[in-house]
């Protein structure tokens, strides 16, 4: 698959970051068209009432649209067509008026089904240094 | 406590075809700027068919086709209670528009911790386009707090 080359075998090695991803503040709006895009119609992340009644103080964010912003970053990184494996725990809940920023770093290059793959840990984390997501990603070098 | 007799549960198959529309909408609201996205033109000079799926739309596949809510009542876990544990995805092909894709999903283990406080329940999915090629596999772990 022709893709535009971000990243080359050559160009990785162990120790490399990838250029962090930092989100707008997470609100109201953002979760009602998250739910709506993403299929995930929970009330506990768009009804403040249902929140409540759950015993949460408000509504939070689903743990997929933290999963799906650090995808956004390995993908900017390299083409999406290399991307073979991504593995995250959702550590923690991501709070209205959060700033997550999404962070990559190389840990290995390994080969996998003969292909030489980088091995990514990545995670997310709060403005206030609150861990979201950890977990890490194989993505397959040019 | 969920009963682990649903160890081994096969969940009905969902299907979902995939529309330009939708993926557009799906990328917009992750904030998604790379115009491969959203441009069927951008799309195609990076080889892809049209539009690709962004690396977590299929997860939406089971709860669009409400499996996902069949799946918690089965369990008898009230939706209030439900937390998203982990996700992984194994990619084998890209899934574009115009693409229809099937997700066969089993209940491969239950468990608790914290003295049942808490209780785990994986499943195990995969993703098939409509010429029954692999695109994906998914694995899910669900948490119920109690």
């Amino acid at each position: 698959m022709q893709s535009e080359s971000v990243v080359t075998g050559k160009d990785v090695a162990v120790g490399d970051e990838l250029p962090p991803l930092t989100l707008p503040p997470v609100n109201r709006t953002l979760l009602a068209l998250f739910a709506g895009a993403s299929g995930d119609h929970n009330p506990i992340h768009i009804d403040l009432d249902f929140a409540r009644q759950a015993g949460m103080p408000d509504v939070f964010a689903h743990g997929m649209l933290g999963m799906a912003w650090l995808c956004r970053m390995l993908t900017a990184w390299a083409p999406q067509s290399r991307l073979r494996k991504v593995d995250v725990r959702f550590a923690g809940i991501t709070h209205l008026g959060n700033v997550t920023t999404c962070r990559g770093k190389v840990t290995e290059i390994v080969e996998l089904d003969g292909e030489r793959c980088a091995r990514i840990q990545v995670s997310t984390a709060n403005q206030f240094g609150q861990p979201k997501i950890v977990g890490e990603a194989l993505i397959a070098l040019a | 406590m969920i009963d682990r007799k649903w160890i081994g549960h096969e969940l009905p198959p969902s299907s979902l075809a995939l529309e330009r529309g939708r993926l557009r909408c799906f990328a917009q609201s992750i904030g998604e700027t790379d115009p491969l996205y959203t441009d069927v033109s951008a799309a195609r000079a990076a080889g892809y068919t049209d539009l690709p799926a962004p690396p977590t739309f299929l997860f939406g596949v089971e709860l669009e086709s409400g499996t996902t809510d069949e799946l918690l009542k089965l369990l008898t876990i009230p939706l209030s209670k439900v937390l998203h544990g982990e996700q992984g995805f194994t990619y084998h092909r890209a899934a574009c528009a115009g693409d229809t894709i099937t997700v066969r999903s089993r209940v491969v283990d239950i468990y608790d911790k914290k003295g049942g406080a808490l209780e785990f329940v994986v499943k195990n999915s995969e993703a098939r386009n409509q010429g029954d090629e692999l695109v994906a596999e998914m694995r899910t772990v669900l948490v119920c707090r109690h």
